[in-house]
C-alpha cells in the first residue's frame, strides 16, 4: 500500500477550479502541503513541464516522488493515499460510479457550456448558450435530489467527490451570472443547488482556496481581452 | 459471486465502447444478458436505453439488478468494484492513478486524433495523421517494456485502448494513411498484436470485414 510519507505540493494557480479540486481534497484530509503558483503568462515553469510533460498543465500532486496529473484523478488518489475518513468517494460501487458519472458529466458538457457563454457572439448565441447552462443545471438539481437523499452534500452529510468536482466551478458560475446578468442558480429552478452552494463555499476545507468573485471577474477580462478568440485559460487539465 | 445478480449490457456491434464493458465481464467471468442497440439510426434506440442513459442516450449501459450505469470508463471502475476476479486494476494509488490517466489519455486525446484522420475531408488527413503519431507515440511510452499495458495480463488501460488495438489497423487499411507503423512504433505495433491474440479478446471483437464496410462507408471519397 502507498505511503502517505512524503512531501505534498500542488503546482497550480489561483484561478483554475481544477486545481482547487486538489486543494480541497487535501484540506479534507487535513494533509499540510505547499501551494506552488505557477504564473502561466510567463510561461511554464521546469517544474511543471517535468511533472506533467504529456499535457503541460496544472494541477499537478506532487507527493514525494510521485507526480499525479489530472484533477479528478489526483482527488481519487487523494482519497486512496489517506484513506482514513472523511471518505472523498462513496463507499457503495453504485454511488461511486454515479459520482464519476456525473464528474465526467461536468468536466465533457456543462463547464465547456459555460465557457460557451464567454465566448458567444451576439445576443441570440449567447441566450442559446445560457439555455444550455441552464439545461445542464437542471439535470444537476435532479443528481442533487437523488444522490444526497435529503442530506446537504451530494456526498451526504459531509463534502465529496461530486461536490468537489462541481463546487470548483461555482466562482466562475458567479462570474457568468455578473456577465450576463442572469441567476444561473435560482429559487424557480433549481433551490437546492443554491443552497448547497453557499454550503459548499462556506466549508472549512474550500473558503480559503475559492477566489473572490471580483478578482475572478477581473481575470477574466483581462484574459478575455488578451487572447480574443481563444478559449479562457483555465489550465483544464 | 451472487448467484442473484442479474447483469445486462445494452452495447452495439460495432462500438469499441460496448466492447470494453464485455471484455471487462468476460475476463471476470461474469455472465451477462447482451441487448443489440441500433445506433446508427436515432430513432430506433430502444425505449430502455433512452430510459437508462437519459442523459447521454448513447450506449454502452450496463444494468447490474435493475440499476443503469454508463459511460464505459465509469462502467469499468464499476466492474472492478464488484467483481474481484481477475483485478484490471493495480492495487497501489499510484499506480492506479497511472492506469486512471492513460485510460483519460485515450478517450480525451488518441480517440478523437484518430476519428479525426479517419473521417476528415482528405486534405486535412496528413496533418490529422501526424496528430495520431504522436498520441501513439506518447501511448507506447506506458508500455515501457511490458507485455500488456496492465503488465502480464490485460489491464484497464488495454481494454480502453481496444480501439487501437483492432479498429485502428482497419481505418488504416481504408484510408490508406500509416498510423501505427511497425518500424516508428514498434513496441506498441507487438502490444496490437498480443491484444488481438487473447483468446478472451477475440470472443469479444466485432467480425472485420463488417467493421470493414462501416469504416469504408464513412471515410470521405478520395
Amino acid at each position: 500500500m502507498a505511503s502517505s510519507d512524503g512531501e505534498v505540493k500542488v503546482l497550480g494557480t489561483w484561478s483554475s477550479p481544477f486545481v482547487m479540486r486538489a486543494r480541497i481534497a487535501l484540506n479534507l484530509k487535513s494533509v499540510s502541503h505547499e501551494f506552488l503558483q505557477e504564473r502561466l503568462w510567463e510561461g511554464k515553469s521546469q517544474l511543471l513541464l517535468k511533472s506533467n510533460p504529456v499535457h503541460k498543465k496544472v494541477p499537478v500532486l506532487i507527493h514525494g516522488h510521485n507526480t499525479i496529473s489530472e484533477s479528478l484523478i489526483i482527488v481519487q488518489y487523494i482519497d486512496e493515499v489517506w484513506s482514513s475518513a472523511p471518505c472523498i468517494l462513496p463507499s457503495q460501487p453504485h454511488e461511486r460510479a454515479t459520482a464519476r458519472f456525473w464528474a465526467a458529466y461536468l468536466d465533457e458538457k456543462w463547464f465547456p457550456s459555460m465557457r460557451a457563454v464567454g465566448m458567444a457572439e451576439g445576443e441570440d448565441a449567447r441566450r442559446a448558450a445560457i439555455g444550455q447552462v441552464e439545461e445542464g443545471l437542471v439535470l444537476l438539481e435532479e443528481a442533487f435530489g437523488e444522490c444526497s437523499k435529503g442530506r446537504p452534500f451530494f456526498g451526504g452529510d459531509r463534502i465529496g467527490y461530486l461536490d468537489i468536482a462541481f463546487g470548483c466551478f461555482l466562482g466562475w458560475l458567479r462570474v457568468t451570472e455578473k456577465m450576463t446578468g442572469v441567476m444561473l442558480l435560482n429559487e424557480t429552478n433549481t433551490p437546492r443547488l443554491l443552497k448547497w452552494a453557499h454550503r459548499f463555499c462556506s466549508d472549512d476545507a474550500v473558503k480559503d482556496v475559492m477566489p473572490e468573485t471580483e478578482k475572478l471577474a477581473e481575470f477574466a477580462k483581462m484574459i478575455m481581452s488578451r487572447v480574443k478568440g481563444a478559449a479562457p485559460g483555465t489550465g483544464k487539465s | 459471486m451472487d448467484m442473484g445478480d442479474e447483469v445486462k449490457v445494452f452495447g452495439s456491434w460495432g462500438s469499441p465502447f460496448s466492447r470494453r464493458v464485455e471484455l471487462a465481464l468476460l475476463l471476470k467471468g461474469v455472465p451477462y444478458e447482451y441487448i443489440e442497440e441500433d445506433i446508427f439510426v436515432f430513432e430506433n434506440k430502444s425505449p430502455l436505453l433512452l430510459q437508462y442513459n437519459p442523459v447521454h442516450k448513447k450506449v454502452p449501459v450496463l444494468l447490474h439488478n435493475g440499476k443503469p450505469i454508463a459511460e464505459s470508463l465509469v462502467i469499468l471502475e464499476y466492474i472492478e468494484e464488484t467483481w474481484k476476479a481477475n483485478p484490471i486494476l493495480p492495487e497501489d494509488p499510484y499506480d492506479k492513478a497511472m492506469a486512471r490517466f492513460w485510460a483519460k489519455f485515450l478517450d480525451d486525446k488518441c480517440l478523437p486524433a484518430i476519428r479525426k484522420a479517419a473521417f476528415s475531408p482528405e486534405n486535412e488527413r496528413e496533418e490529422a495523421a501526424e496528430e495520431v503519431r504522436d498520441c501513439l507515440k506518447t501511448l507506447e511510452s506506458a508500455l515501457n517494456g511490458k507485455r500488456f499495458f496492465g503488465g502480464d495480463a490485460i489491464g484497464m488501460v488495454d481494454i480502453a485502448a481496444n480501439f487501437v488495438g483492432f479498429w485502428l489497423r482497419i481505418i488504416q487499411e481504408v484510408t490508406g494513411e500509416e498510423l501505427l507503423s511497425v518500424e516508428k512504433l514498434p513496441e506498441l505495433f507487438k502490444w496490437t498484436e498480443e491484444f488481438v491474440s487473447c483468446s478472451v479478446v477475440k470472443k469479444c471483437l466485432p467480425p472485420k470485414d463488417k467493421v470493414l464496410d462501416v469504416v469504408k462507408a464513412r471515410v470521405a471519397p478520395k
